[in-house]
């Protein structure tokens, strides 16, 4: 169902069947939250997030839809725990990142940020060789993110990947494992991802 | 004693940008009498990417590598602490549903019953081995060696599915460094996010974490940082900033104190950024 709030941003639509289809798909008891605010505070990335994780939260039971999902903050959570581990209701709230992740992915959001791009880099060099291939994974990424045009970033990477690279600490080829058929079955069968 | 003995997972990075990490693993598990059989043919398990994307992904890649370890009777040994969440992530969830269970059983085509149990290298070598059999075999005491111990988040957190030590102040890192005569320090950033999954993504953020880690750790008089994890190892090491701390894996410090011989630990103290043995040096350790 539809219904019209006012908000701090003026009118704004909101979608109470959102706030039940990230319910149930993180299990996670969203509507204990009573705004305490102890993720927030000690959440390391919540100073380059659109909204910090409680107003996150508080927007999900509005059923804010649109202004959650094309918001970065699932994108920049670094799902270290530390929010659900001090939460006082025990809320799931890295369970609830991950449904907005896999919503947002699902629905072609275009996020405000690469981060989906680097888990896609990430898991194609894992069903292609069964393992990461971590030097294909940087040079992978660096293009198709276009930071390779970032000449500062790219310099101070490329020195770095040379220290690495020179304390043998890249290995140049991939190993392969023998199973891959088997990972290939694993990725056909448990879906599509983003 | 029955010889412990575990099927060891090494994990992606420790093939390449943690290899130091592997090198001594299997340096400390042999003075100690551990006994680690790689395990066959194993996966990555899919670490932040899996879970961010698609939930059964996540579960069904560290879900192979459990299948194989239980097919050869055999528990298993992390090394990494992003795998080792998520093969007790995995294993707590599969325990809990068992019709999740068969699926997944059917998607990795193995038999798979959720029998399986996962520990971190750390845990093995404090609770299996033991601090007071550790104490009587070392060599080397790494007396005067001022160390913060780094447990980041994935070995500590969530608690009720690591069940590893305190979520908040958690100590077993520090044991096992006073077990090998070193001087832990008592410091604020012990379980502090060192920006993780965001290594390539977020370049930024990192910077920022792992400088305010660093700078907590000099503050508190630390010599240098002892990592449990390669991922957390990587982000200290190479995107630290203001300072040049040294960072160090528990496994590196536990070798040199426990007898390792110098052509052994010279070959993968060479392959950090930030150099440690100037002040393993300075202490007289090497």
């Amino acid at each position: 169902m539809t219904v019209q709030l006012v908000t701090a941003q003026g009118k704004e639509s909101a979608d109470t069947a959102f706030y039940q289809t990230v319910k149930e798909k993180s299990g996670a008891r969203l509507e204990r939250c009573y705004q305490c605010v102890a993720c927030s505070s000690g959440c390391p990335s919540a100073y380059q997030m659109d909204y910090p994780p409680h107003q996150l939260l508080r927007m999900v039971q509005l059923g804010l839809k649109d202004r959650v999902l094309k918001s970065n903050t699932y994108w920049i959570c670094l799902s270290c725990e530390t929010c659900a581990t001090r939460c006082p209701n025990n809320i799931e709230i890295v369970m609830v990142m991950d449904t907005l992740r896999h919503l947002a992915l699902a629905e072609k959001i275009k996020g405000a940020t690469k981060l989906p791009l680097f888990h896609r880099t990430f898991l194609g060099d894992v069903k292609l060789f069964g393992r990461i291939y971590e030097l294909g994974l940087i040079l992978w990424y660096t293009i198709f993110s276009g930071n390779i045009f970032k000449l500062k970033g790219l310099m101070q990477d490329a020195l770095l990947g040379v220290k690495m690279f020179s304390r043998g600490k890249l290995a140049i080829l991939p190993h392969r494992i023998k199973g891959q058929k088997a990972i290939k079955r694993i990725y056909d069968l448990t879906g599509k991802t983003g | 004693m029955e010889k412990i003995k575990y099927g060891y997972y090494p994990g992606c990075s420790l093939e390449s940008t943690a290899i130091e990490y592997n090198h001594s693993v299997h340096a400390t598990a042999k003075l100690l009498d551990v006994e680690l059989v790689e395990l066959d043919d194993w996966n990555c398990c899919g670490a932040s990417s899996g879970h961010c994307t698609n939930y059964e992904l996540s579960l069904a890649l560290p879900a192979r590598n459990l299948a194989i370890a239980e097919k050869a009777g055999l528990n298993i040994a992390v090394a990494c602490a992003a795998c080792y969440l998520r093969f007790k992530q995995t294993t707590h969830d599969l325990r809990k549903d068992k019709q999740l269970l068969q699926k997944i059983e059917t998607i990795i085509e193995m038999p798979y019953q959720a029998r399986t149990e996962t520990r971190h290298l750390v845990e093995i070598f404090a609770r299996e081995v033991g601090l007071d059999e550790i104490k009587k075999r070392l060599k080397k005491p790494l007396r005067g060696l001022k160390l913060a111990s780094y447990y980041g988040c994935y070995l500590v957190r969530p608690p009720e599915v690591t069940q590893f030590d305190d979520p908040e102040s958690p100590h077993l890192l520090d044991d096992l460094m006073s077990a090998v005569g070193g001087e832990p320090v008592d410091w604020t950033h012990k379980v502090e996010c060192c920006g993780g999954s965001l290594l390539l993504g977020r370049v930024d953020i990192v910077k920022k974490l792992t400088d305010d880690i660093c700078r907590a750790a000099i503050d508190a008089g630390a010599d240098g940082i002892v990592a449990a994890c390669p991922l957390c190892m990587a982000n200290l090491d190479t995107r630290q900033t203001t300072t040049k701390m040294p960072v160090i894996h528990f496994s590196e410090l536990m070798a040199i104190a426990l007898g390792a011989e110098p052509k052994e630990y010279s070959k993968w103290l060479k392959k950090h950024i930030n150099n440690p043995a100037p002040v393993l040096k300075e202490r007289g350790l090497i």
